[in-house]
């Protein structure tokens, strides 16, 4: 803890030597880490090894995204939601509504999903502001299942309980068409979760990422060294919102259907267990969580289609019981060793 | 006018026998548990199988639903959820959705996922005129009970030694403990009592609310709301919560179909504004 806020601390000091410890402790914070290389390394290998799975590494590379947006929120700002979906779906439904009528390019759609979902999410951070965490559960539940209720009860624009269909994207920027199989869609996901996670990155390493966790550790403390926690919190939680929605986006222009089981309430628990399984705070989480989960829940629809729900809440009961931390604690050790590794050459 | 009112106050009070036993858990032991719908389900699907399947009488199968949710909260609480008491909030919920969805999907599998129907005994089905207000006599049946239930729970809290030991427990556990007060017990039984209510709960709204395997998932919301809203510390501010929640959706579907859905969320934000910590908090806490 003690780490964490010493730049907070030091930073207002003109004092060089302590700037320049600072700055080497943000340097080292943000030194780009072996593994991470090895999974952007695999997620391309995977393109060209496993030409058959391209649908499932799709859906992987949304989740991912989807998580990484919500560690921004959970892991750094501390931030339990219950209903991060309301963006996600917000962006499938903007997305969808967009190249039905409007603009069928992929990036065009993305982006204003993106900038919908941010006011959507600086709108309601404003209520996450209150209380205690049981409030902030309750608003961002609330939040959740309003969307779902509006997404149902304007059916002349979302289709209702049928969904939108009968859209389809064109050429991404106009040089790359979608394939039968899924190959564009792939890489255009990729590159958007590429993209995204390399952006929050930034974000989430950078002094500022370092005092939303301060104000997870304490947000007393964090105000009396001159943290101003409440516009902390309401720029994490856009920026969560803006990528969550565009993630909901790109599920609407790979598959050419939103239905309303994008804001339904079993995929803000389902983001949520993706992150446990990866672990937070370290945004990569949400990429190794989804890639898991994913496999998971495909496993389970196959043994049992009806009833996979079972097994997730099971998971998650034992993943409690035993200790989230003690589970994502390999991930800490392999990573650590081979970053260490890559420093010493 | 009037019959809509009637009908609000006892949602209202199912909601706040729904409810209650979650006010507790919070309060005491600071557990954010989501899963308390799944009792209430337990106590409603506890009565569709007693009724429909043995034919037993509704007045007995309100006890029995009683009963059994209180079991299984026992039972889960001493095995499960003692020991995440310290944990994280995140954990508590993380846990708290698990034990939801196996409980979604366990009911979905033995008893279907179809929505679930009770037959009311003669006595208490149709309506009646009382001074020129249309009254559902099942509704007056759960406004009585509901009302006795809390004034029962009102004199049990503020009057015997038991309820003055939670009362203790939940102002602060530390010293409680340090003057002999056996907490873990204490909540224990609390717990499995909360549970209980909540099945009776379940048992009387099967009617009223509806009784299909989303049911947790459904009432999730109303839960946290009128817990939220109503504070942890009495039983008089969830019970007035549960009433007001009642009121305001009754009212709203009725009079604004379009948009009755939103009334409760409206509520809950301007209730956020206004009043953060709930309608009747204590200052501190």
């Amino acid at each position: 803890m003690s780490l964490v806020q010493e730049p907070a601390m030091t930073a207002p000091s003109t004092s060089p030597e302590t700037t320049s410890r600072a700055a080497a402790l943000m340097k080292r914070r943000s030194r780009i880490r072996f593994y991470e290389i090895i999974v952007w390394v695999a997620a391309i290998a995977a393109y060209f090894l496993l030409p058959t799975k391209m649908l499932i590494l799709t859906e992987i590379a949304i989740l991912a995204l989807f998580a990484v947006s919500l560690d921004l929120v959970l892991g750094f700002a501390g931030i339990v939601s219950l209903g991060h979906t309301a963006f996600f779906g917000l962006g499938a439904y903007v997305a969808g509504l967009l190249a039905l009528h409007y603009v069928a390019e992929p990036v065009t759609g993305l982006i204003v999903a993106g900038v919908i979902s941010g006011v959507l999410g600086l709108l309601t951070s404003f209520l996450i502001l209150r209380g205690s965490d049981l409030t902030r559960l309750m608003t961002t539940l609330g939040i959740g299942l309003m969307m779902a209720e509006v997404a149902n009860q304007m059916a002349w624009l979302t289709g209702g309980a049928d969904g939108l269909s009968g859209f389809s994207p064109t050429a991404i920027l106009g040089l790359f068409e979608f394939d039968l199989f899924g190959q564009t869609g792939y890489l255009y996901c990729l590159a958007v979760l590429f993209v995204g996670t390399m952006i929050m990155r930034a974000i989430a390493f950078s002094p500022f990422g370092l005092s939303l966790k301060a104000i997870k550790g304490n947000p007393m403390r964090a105000g009396m060294i001159a943290v101003p926690a409440r516009k902390r919190i309401v720029i994490a939680y856009t920026i969560a919102a803006v990528f969550a929605g565009m993630a909901g986006a790109l599920l609407a222009q790979t598959t050419s259907f939103v239905s309303p089981d994008v804001l339904a309430f079993h995929r803000s628990a389902d983001v949520l267990l993706v992150l446990v399984i990866g672990g937070t705070g370290y945004l990569y989480g949400g990429i190794f969580g989804a890639v898991f989960f994913t496999l998971i829940k495909d496993w389970l629809s196959v043994i049992t289609p009806q009833y996979w729900m079972f097994y997730i809440g099971l998971l998650l009961v034992i993943l409690v019981l035993i200790g989230r931390d003690r589970l994502a604690r390999w991930v800490e050790y392999l990573p650590e060793r081979f970053s260490k590794k890559e420093g010493g050459q | 006018m009037l019959t809509i009112l009637f009908d609000g106050i006892a949602y209202g009070m199912l909601l706040f026998i729904l409810a209650c036993g979650l006010t507790v858990t919070l309060g005491l032991m600071n557990f954010i548990n989501l899963a308390h719908g799944a009792f209430a389900m337990a106590g409603g699907y506890i009565t569709v199988i007693m009724m429909n399947r043995y034919g037993i009488s509704f007045y007995w199968c309100l006890p029995a639903a009683f009963l059994v949710a209180a079991v299984i909260g026992l039972v889960l609480e001493r095995t499960l959820y003692q020991w995440l008491y310290q944990a994280p909030h995140l954990d508590q919920v993380l846990f708290s959705i698990g034990i939801v969805f196996m409980a979604v999907a366990g009911t979905d599998y033995f008893m279907g996922g179809q929505q679930q129907l009770i037959n009311l005994p003669p006595e208490l089905s149709g309506r009646m005129e009382v001074m020129g207000v249309g009254v559902g006599r099942y509704r007056l049946f759960t406004i009585v009970l509901c009302a006795l239930l809390a004034i029962a729970l009102q004199l049990i809290l503020s009057k015997t030694r038991f309820g003055s030991r939670l009362r203790a427990a939940v102002d602060d556990r530390r010293v409680a403990m340090g003057l002999g007060i056996n907490v873990p017990v204490v909540f224990a039984l609390t717990f499995a009592f909360g549970s209980g209510l909540a099945g009776l709960g379940g048992a009387m709204g099967a009617e009223i609310l509806g009784l299909d395997p989303n049911f947790p998932l459904k009432f999730m919301i109303y839960f946290l709301i009128v817990v939220s809203v109503g504070g942890t510390s009495t039983v008089s501010g969830p019970f007035l919560a549960a009433l007001l929640l009642g009121i305001a959706d009754v009212a709203g579907k009725y009079y604004v179909p379009a948009i009755g859905p939103f009334v409760i969320y409206g509520l809950m934000i301007v209730m956020l504004i206004v009043r953060p910590n709930g309608l009747f908090a204590r200052g501190g806490r």
